[in-house]
């Protein structure tokens, strides 16, 4: 029997002992204010300008930025402008990519604003410009997976982070998709956003539509938000993709996908629960519609398709042919609805999907990956990102983390477009090492790594055309003739990043 | 039989990637005045230096009444083709004035009888000779119909179900079949309604067309899957031509399988059910 005063020594005792002191309940004061009118005066708001200020952005730092809403991306341009504004220079942009999109880039790297970037994949103006030596620093390219590692580890250390969201509330728990009537965007995964949001010192999360508390279930907890801007657009939805499936119909891509499909079905690893991921070629997508029936007809079902996630995956899903849909980054509208409304469909950040270091990333457990390409050798390298006139023009993406890890990797790629061959003696950029692809599909025929002899046995069995890859590099040459050597200079304008950190091969500046 | 455009050389570089049977280069319809001169030098080229494969390639020519036939059979005459396509066949001396042309260049080339000829019948002229037309040379191979200028020519359309080119296919198939040559049918021009041309493609098979034109790699899927045999055709006319070879070892002629007389005809008919299984890719020629 005591009282709280008499038990006050005893507090005090006990207190000094734990290096505290006593608290003074007294001093509490409640806010009565009613919750829905607090939240709109939560300290997280702030205009871009305050953000800014606020999150301490100095000269010389790292700003980051994902690249959701792809061609229609409005964040990067919109901060970057206000940067140049405020007056600051010589910042790192660390993007998970960039597109046409970003050519308003080059004239703040002209004036020193941006002097050093860090991304998977240019393309358009500024990739033209920055091939033809736009930058004294070259440019940092990392695959998604290798974008996570180096995040985690610190190779890459973001000070700020600018992470469009289609919703959030004013605490910061953010999503690539609205619950709202008054949602103007959709992106689905915010995936690659999510290192960004988890290492960077300072994140804002810009949102063209703010909503009211608790906005979950969110991508970006509350937890990793400083601060939330209220912005017209972050990006314009229509530009990810076209909204419904779209299949090709351009012949040569459903010959390639008829093929790889082929592959597929014979390689040995179209067994029930296999998992499988696609890239965004014709196709590659056209390839999932091609083994739809064998599924069927076999009862095959896939226990998870990763990756991208189209509305090819979303629809296979649907129909009960893919248990699970691992998605980080949703590369149509329908895959950016799905993930609103499906709990099958899973978002997962870079280092959960393709990381070589986390080792519960989906990669290591992905059997069978459908990869295109800009050029493949005779020894099987692939390159995705530079173009056969030393013009960068692609990104790495999850090329080499998934062709790495799979149980079966195929290239699906035309011997010729136009007058370019793309099966070469070299390819002209390293990005995903022939030690890690197992087949290459063209309409001319099939070549089989020759590391894998048993999976050249199973295709041959099944009547397949297997080739030798330097028959099929003679057969191009024998079309087109062999091209004259490109004209590169002596800079080296690109630095290409292994996925374990160090550094693969260099992209030197084309002469004009 | 695939239609390429003679003006497209991105087209004709591979369009045996896709497997058609033979393929056919036009210089024709598809190539317009202007292009008529460059059409013939890519098509000259592409035959030279492209590797078909076993295709077999076929180059529609322009009438020998314009400036260019007689210059579009020497181009391709002596750059191998397999077989020249006439246009808007009408009387059985145009194959006869043709044939003249070819052979005047194979002599040249000290190739006589290589070249063979196709003749499209477009009109209803052609249609009363076509008999006269597929025997007007030894070198005819096949005759085809145009649906397009026949339709025009009968002061009719196109329907879907092709009512109105009855009697010019049936015409066809018979004057085909009575010269020993190949019939061939008319394209299909609307890719987006593969329903309607799988349809037409079941009905000319059932009429006893050999083909069907195409215009797009996409329909050749569904022209081999009509024309391919079924399993369980093949299987009989394994056990047909099995029967057979084992009666003619014991010398006799007339036949029994599973109670039923295997005369000529139903050895033929299985002999092309193996012909055609073999050129669907359905059976190798080694399992034969």
């Amino acid at each position: 029997m005591s009282s709280i005063t008499q038990r006050a020594p005893l507090a005090e005792k006990a207190a000094e002992k734990l290096n505290k002191k006593v608290s003074h309940p007294e001093t509490i004061v409640k806010d009565p204010t009613p919750r829905m009118e607090l939240q709109k005066e939560s300290p997280k708001l702030a205009t871009l300008d305050e953000a800014i200020r606020r999150s301490g952005l100095k000269d010389g730092m790292t700003i980051s930025f994902h690249h959701h809403f792809r061609g229609g991306d409005k964040v990067v341009n919109l901060v970057v402008g206000r940067l140049a504004e405020m007056g600051f220079k010589d910042l790192h942009l660390a993007a998970s990519s960039l597109s046409d999109v970003h050519a308003p880039l080059i004239k703040h790297i002209e004036n020193g604003v941006i002097t050093r970037i860090s991304t998977s994949g240019l393309r358009g103006q500024l990739a033209d410009r920055i091939s033809r030596g736009l930058m004294q620093e070259p440019v940092i390219f990392r695959s998604h997976g290798g974008r996570g590692s180096a995040i985690a580890s610190g190779d890459l250390h973001i000070d700020v982070a600018f992470l469009g969201a289609s919703s959030s509330d004013p605490l910061g728990n953010a999503c690539g998709y609205s619950r709202s009537e008054n949602a103007k965007s959709i992106c689905g995964s915010l995936g690659y956003a999510l290192p960004d949001a988890q290492y960077a010192d300072k994140v804002v999360v810009l949102t063209d539509d703010l909503v009211a508390y608790p906005n979950t279930p969110c991508s970006i907890s509350e937890r990793q938000v400083d601060y939330v801007v209220e912005i017209d657009s972050v990006g314009d939805s229509s530009k990810i993709s076209s909204g419904a499936i779209r299949d090709s119909k351009n012949p040569r891509d459903i010959l390639l996908a008829q093929k790889a499909a082929k592959v597929i079905i014979n390689s040995g690893y179209f067994k029930d629960g296999f998992s499988i991921q696609t890239g965004t070629g014709g196709a590659s997508l056209a390839a999932v519609k091609y083994i739809r029936q064998s599924m069927i007809d076999r009862g095959i079902k896939a226990s998870f398709a990763l990756g991208g996630i189209t509305a090819h995956m979303v629809k296979l899903h649907e129909e009960g042919l893919i248990e699970r849909l691992i998605d980080v980054q949703s590369f149509d509208k329908v895959a950016a609805e799905s993930l609103k409304t499906d709990m099958m469909h899973k978002e997962v950040s870079a280092n959960e999907y393709a990381s070589a270091d986390e080792p519960g990333s989906a990669v290591h457990y992905l059997d069978i990956v459908i990869l295109s390409a800009l050029e493949v050798d005779v020894n099987f390298n692939v390159n995705v990102l530079v173009g056969s006139d030393g013009i960068i023009r692609g990104a790495i993406g999850g090329h080499p983390d998934t062709a790495a890890d799979s149980a079966l990797s195929i290239i699906v790629c035309p011997l010729l477009r136009g007058r370019i061959p793309c099966v070469v003696d070299e390819v002209t950029t390293l990005i995903t090492p022939g030690s890690s692809v197992d087949v290459i599909v063209t309409e001319y025929g099939i070549a089989v790594n020759p590391r894998r002899p048993e999976l050249a046995e199973r295709l041959r069995a099944a009547g397949l055309d297997v080739t030798e890859i330097t028959a099929l590099r003679d057969k191009a040459l024998s079309v087109i003739g062999t091209p004259a050597p490109l004209p590169f200079g002596d800079r080296v304008v690109g630095v290409v990043m292994n996925r374990d950190g160090n550094v693969l091969d260099v992209i030197r500046n084309i002469a004009d | 039989m695939m239609f390429v455009p003679g003006n497209n050389p991105g087209m004709m570089a591979d369009a045996h990637i896709y497997g058609p049977d033979s393929i056919m280069l036009d210089l024709e319809d598809s190539v317009t005045l202007a292009e008529k001169d460059t059409a013939r030098l890519l098509v000259y080229n592409a035959l030279k230096s492209v590797d078909y494969g076993d295709t077999e390639m076929v180059v529609r020519i322009n009438p020998l009444n314009t400036p260019y036939g007689k210059k579009d059979i020497e181009a391709v005459v002596k750059a191998g083709v397999d077989v020249i396509r006439m246009p808007k066949t009408e009387t059985a001396e145009e194959v006869v004035e043709v044939e003249r042309e070819i052979e005047r260049v194979e002599r040249e080339l000290g190739c006589v009888g290589r070249t063979q000829i196709m003749a499209a019948i477009e009109s209803a002229l052609g249609i009363c000779n076509a008999y006269a037309i597929a025997t007007a040379s030894p070198r005819m191979m096949g005759i085809a119909l145009g649906a397009e200028d026949y339709c025009a020519n009968l002061k009719t359309q196109r329907t879907p179900d092709g009512d109105e080119l009855r009697l010019a296919r049936e015409t066809i198939v018979v004057a085909a079949r009575a010269a020993g040559i190949a019939a061939l049918d008319t394209v299909y021009s609307n890719l987006d309604d593969m329903e309607t041309f799988r349809k037409e493609v079941e009905y000319i098979h059932r009429l006893g067309f050999d083909g069907k034109s195409i215009i797009n790699p996409r329909q050749i899927e569904v022209v081999n899957e009509v024309f391919a045999p079924t399993e369980k055709a093949i299987e009989k006319a394994r056990t047909i031509l099995a029967a057979i070879r084992e009666a003619e070892k014991k010398g006799s002629g007339v036949i029994a399988v599973n109670g039923k007389m295997v005369d000529r005809p139903v050895v033929i008919r299985a002999q092309r059910t193996i012909d055609l299984a073999i050129a669907s890719g359905i059976l190798k020629e080694e399992d034969v």
